[in-house]
């Protein structure tokens, strides 16, 4: 029997989060995602599941409490957004350093600095291109819905366990704000499985064990560096996840993902109304980035629009994936300001006329 | 002559068999390696090998998990407290300390000592203060002494630029969240066995889940003050000693009044 | 009347001649050798054994764990 609800983003996320049997909940408060503690607070899963909800400090706690309940190997979380984010990461490199899973829900708001609390996509660099200090990525869903705030969870605590990595949701204000119908997740059960790295305290049948991401001999430390980089390898062959919508006649593409993607979305409509092939293309994972289908599905089209709402990040690597064989353009409100899908069609019309007078030329 | 006497029966000290092999990685005569030996002596003592899990800072103790074998989790600079309350949360039942320098407690990590021990965090934090930065070559600390040398205050700490020497243990001993509060030191014998049976105290207090149980020891660090070991312990007893006095602050969740500690309520 | 008989054996390897144990000998039995050890440390020594009654202040207050203490009575 399904379970209908309709929710705001970040309430999805928090309700989830008790049916996928999370152990423990850091987090601190920071529009606008703050409703995600606040129901968890309010369900009372301590209650319930165990679950285990505290207010920390500020983020640079919240984040080391997060590295505690992971070393002890439980499925732990935490949520913020964009200077939060920023606070957070040099906890964000140890986890990946030390190998901890955990799940990071980025609900991003306009920057930089104290910025904007309205809606942004101006930290995808941040958020995929590691972000902190040294070579680590995590692994990164871009959720569109409600929907996919409430799926995301247990997929990203499944992945995070899968890597050892930390898995970040990278939401905005739109998505995290807006109520909308959604089926929730079911249940899962206890998980009673001990991680053999975790630390639980060292009994005679095992070594002690370690949680650490400090290496002072040189040439280990590349070696684990490079193990590193395998587990991101691993994730591009077997964790990339993209949706597309029209490409297959389309003459144009637009890229878009979370919000803007939404958005792009009913421009595809529009435009399609008014005769133009335009398809949209969606990362659903940022990173490992879907560059190899990307490059399929635009092989033949005449050119991309990159849709953000930032001053364009996720172009850089949509012309990565196209090896600037297509033309690529950019078009995204700044700081907080959510485009409309008119603004994008005449974006688009704007390119497509550019391109027939390049053609006339 | 003396050679009969040693055998196993007759055996009535010897490092903790929860010390690894390796040599410690401190300096000749450094107060951390009692203190790190200690540790293991009280956790062996108590049976709880199984049951402890040590958090090591970043410091000269961030190697702390060469030398222990029990479970430990190296903390992010500052963030011990923050990481033991996660983990203390998650597995409530063990017993679970922080080891931790005057830099990453009383410096960088302030904010999540302060509110470890205002939360009652049912954890020791064991804190060596010996008013200096040890590993990264001698530079000042919050509880660098005013007028003393460092690699940062090579004229000597000005408080009017540097600011005072800051006692994170009388802080802590006035927060409602501590339960045991101390401060020792382990230069002589009888202090290093005051500083055992404080350690022993904090730990055992970890059963009765009243709050944080918070051990000061006041060390030297002769690499950085420059001097021998034997000259620092003295240096130690004259200078730090006014500043950071020896003596319970707080037991049994109730404030003591120790030496010339204003701060200190009855 | 019993007598008390103690006795040292340092770690050479892990002592690092810090002389701490020298100054916390109640007996002042322990001084620092002649000889070093691998790592060039003048290590302790018991110069004076038979002065040891095996208190183990030496033991408790080594930084480097490198002193096992014994210590017997006899009638």
């Amino acid at each position: 029997m399904k379970e209908l609800r309709l929710l705001k983003g970040n309430e999805a996320v928090a309700e989830a989060a008790i049916r996928a049997g999370a152990d423990a909940y850091f987090g601190y408060p920071i529009t606008p995602q703050s409703e995600i503690m606040e129901y968890l607070v309010d369900r009372q899963p301590e209650t319930t599941t165990g679950m285990v909800i505290l207010q920390a400090e500020s983020e640079v706690a919240a984040i080391n409490m997060v590295y505690g309940a992971s070393a002890a190997g439980r499925r732990v979380m935490t949520s913020s957004s964009s200077p939060g984010i920023s606070l957070m990461t040099e906890g964000i490199s140890y986890l990946a350093g030390a190998e901890l899973p955990c799940l990071i829900v980025n609900v991003t708001r306009g920057g930089p600095g104290l910025g904007t609390i309205q809606p942004s996509q101006a930290d995808y660099f941040q958020s995929v291109k590691g972000g902190g200090h040294g070579d680590y990525r995590l692994l990164v869903l871009a959720p569109a819905s409600v929907q996919e705030m409430a799926d995301f969870v247990a997929l990203g605590f499944d992945l995070a366990f899968k890597y050892r990595n930390p898995v970040m949701m990278l939401a905005d204000g739109v998505i995290g704000q807006m109520m909308e119908k959604v089926e929730l997740p079911k249940p899962l059960p206890k998980r009673e499985t001990v991680e053999a790295w975790a630390v639980t305290g060292k009994t005679p049948e095992r070594e002690r064990n370690v949680i650490t991401s400090l290496n002072l001999d040189a040439l280990k430390h590349e070696r684990h560096n490079l193990k590193l980089q395998a587990k991101y390898r691993q994730m591009e062959r077997e964790d990339t996840r993209y949706d597309t919508y029209l490409c297959n006649d389309a003459e144009y593409i637009i890229t878009a993902y979370g919000a803007s993607a939404r958005i792009s979305k009913k421009t595809v409509d529009l435009a399609r109304d008014k005769g133009i092939k335009v398809g949209l293309f969606r990362p659903v994972t940022l990173f490992p980035f879907p560059s190899k289908e990307l490059a399929t599905v635009s092989q033949h089209v005449e050119g991309i629009l990159s849709v953000e709402m930032s001053a364009g990040q996720m172009i850089e690597d949509v012309l990565l994936a196209t090896r600037c064989r297509v033309p690529v353009r950019h078009f995204g409100r700044n700081g907080g300001v959510v485009h409309a899908p008119g603004e994008i069609l005449e974006a688009l019309e704007q390119f497509i006329n550019s391109k027939e007078k390049q053609h006339q030329e | 002559m003396t050679q009969d006497i040693i055998s196993e029966k007759n055996l009535v000290y010897k490092p903790s068999s929860l010390l690894t092999n390796t040599t410690f990685n401190f300096c000749p005569g450094c107060g951390h390696g009692t203190v790190v030996r200690l540790v293991m002596e009280v956790v062996e003592e108590m049976g709880i090998q199984s049951e402890t899990i040590g958090l090591s800072p970043v410091g000269c103790s961030v190697l702390l998990y060469d030398f222990y074998k029990i479970d430990i989790i190296q903390a992010a600079h500052g963030r011990a407290p923050a990481v033991a309350t996660g983990l203390k949360r998650m597995l409530p039942d063990k017993f679970v300390f922080t080891y931790q320098g005057d830099g990453d407690l009383a410096a960088i990590g302030t904010g999540e000592t302060i509110h470890a021990c205002n939360r009652g965090e049912n954890f020791t934090i064991i804190y060596i203060n010996n008013g200096i930065y040890g590993m990264t070559g001698g530079q000042m600390a919050p509880t660098t002494l005013p007028g003393m040398k460092t690699s940062t205050t090579p004229h000597g700490r000005d408080v009017a630029t540097a600011g005072h020497p800051l006692s994170m243990t009388n802080i802590v001993a006035a927060l409602d969240g501590s339960y045991f509060v101390t401060r020792q030191s382990v230069h002589t014998p009888a202090a290093v066995r005051k500083t055992k049976r404080a350690l022993r105290t904090a730990f055992e207090s970890q059963k009765l889940n009243k709050g944080t149980s918070f051990v000061e020891v006041v060390c030297s660090c002769h690499s950085g003050w420059k001097m021998t070991p034997l000259q620092a312990n003295r240096w130690m007893e004259e200078h730090m000693f006014p500043y950071y006095p020896p003596g319970d602050l707080k037991v049994d969740g109730r404030q003591l009044k120790i030496g010339n500690d204003l701060s200190v309520v009855a | 009347m019993a007598r008390i008989r103690g006795a040292i054996v340092v770690d050479a390897e892990r002592c690092k001649g810090c002389g701490v144990c020298t100054v916390s000998c109640s007996q002042q039995v322990i001084i620092l050798g002649k000889e070093v050890n691998s790592k060039g440390y003048y290590f302790a020594e018991a110069a004076f054994p038979g002065k040891c009654t095996g208190c183990a202040n030496c033991g408790i207050i080594c930084p480097d764990g490198a002193i096992k203490v014994y210590r017997v009575k006899e009638e």
